[in-house]
């Protein structure tokens, strides 16, 4: 009898690994909900907005949450990313603008070293606030996997458009639009 | 007066000679700290091996891309100014996160990577424990092995009798 349930039990251990593969695989992709949210034309909150991250080049560290009542330009970028280089001077021009009507360019490096990404700062003249997602947890909450990404937050913190992939100005021109009107 | 002097002479050689020989002594000691020093200094190959391409999601020595270049020459830079290996690593996961050193966290869904082959090993062993008095039961009392040969029915006995008899 107990020779019997050898196999059952194989088979159950077995069928237990191939669950916790699946949900293993599943629980490591990133995740599409905020694109399914915003795609239905939900507002859903920006996620992680109180995680603290530290300032790129200072001591400090800042959360998302601290520019709650502006309009935010969320840019995930890393100083290796080609596309995150074409950009860099659309995002400064947008911030010159942003800064008039009580908005803002985040920027978020992810999966960059500090001295590189300072580096890209001084290089393309970025005057907007950058702040160092260095475990990617930040970025993780996103949904972020590939760079650039960007995403398009109200005053009231949240999300109203978000691309995966490198912005093009009718992406900027929203914001500007939401700034100008909100 | 002269056998004074030859002591003198004497004194100085041998006193010269004991300073040639700690200078030399000095000099392998310090050849052999540099040599240790030389050994246990980590190499850019030997980094490139144990981290990740952070975002190619490959071992680094195998990475191919404008972020594994940025992240070597972040590793060969801290190599540069003398860091050690774990400096370097702790380096690492301060600016790429601790998924640079490709190792599972050990909370959440990651802790599954310890903790199922322990299962795995556990279940085996159970298994072993719970099988092998089994088979000891189940396998004949001799191990298996016999020497009881067939029985021969008489006539052959006899004809083998007989073929014995002839080549005595």
């Amino acid at each position: 009898m107990r020779l019997r349930a050898v196999p059952i039990l194989a088979a159950l251990a077995g069928a237990c690994l191939v669950g916790l593969l699946i949900y293993g695989v599943s629980a490591k992709s990133a995740s599409r909900t905020l694109d399914e949210l915003v795609a239905h034309h939900g507002h859903p909150k920006a996620p992680a907005a109180t995680h603290t991250l530290p300032v790129l080049g200072g001591a400090s560290a800042t959360s998302l949450s601290s520019l709650r009542g502006k309009v935010v330009v969320l840019n995930f970028w890393a100083s290796w990313c080609e596309p995150c280089q074409v950009e860099a001077p659309l995002l400064e021009r947008a911030q010159s603008t942003l800064a008039r009507h009580d908005g803002t360019v985040l920027g978020v490096t992810y999966l960059d070293a500090s001295p590189d990404s300072l580096r890209f700062v001084r290089r393309y003249h970025l005057t907007y606030p950058n702040l160092r997602d260095a475990d990617g947890s930040f970025a993780h909450a996103y949904g972020t996997d590939q760079l650039p990404e960007s995403f398009l937050l109200d005053r009231q913190g949240n999300v109203r458009a978000l691309s995966r992939g490198e912005i093009d100005q009718a992406f900027l021109d929203r914001a500007l639009a939401l700034a100008q009107t909100s | 007066m002269h056998v004074a002097t030859a002591e003198r002479s004497h004194g100085r050689r041998r006193a010269a000679a004991l300073l040639f020989l700690l200078i030399g002594l000095a000099g392998c000691q310090l050849a052999g700290a540099g040599a240790v020093d030389a050994a246990s200094r980590p190499t850019l190959p030997a980094i490139e091996r144990q981290v990740m391409c952070v975002s190619c999601k490959i071992p680094l020595n195998v990475a191919q891309s404008q972020q594994a270049d940025r992240e070597r020459a972040f590793i060969q830079g801290l190599i540069d100014e003398g860091r050690s290996e774990s400096q370097i690593k702790r380096a690492l996961v301060g600016q790429y996160g601790p998924a640079v050193l490709g190792l599972p966290a050990t909370h959440g869904f990651d802790l599954a990577a310890y903790l199922v082959p322990l299962a795995v090993v556990l279940a085996l062993l159970a298994m072993l424990a719970m099988l092998l008095p089994r088979w000891r039961r189940h396998s004949p009392p001799d191990g298996g092995r016999s020497d009881a040969s067939p029985a021969l029915d008489p006539s052959d006995a006899a004809r083998l009798d007989a073929d014995l008899a002839r080549f005595k």
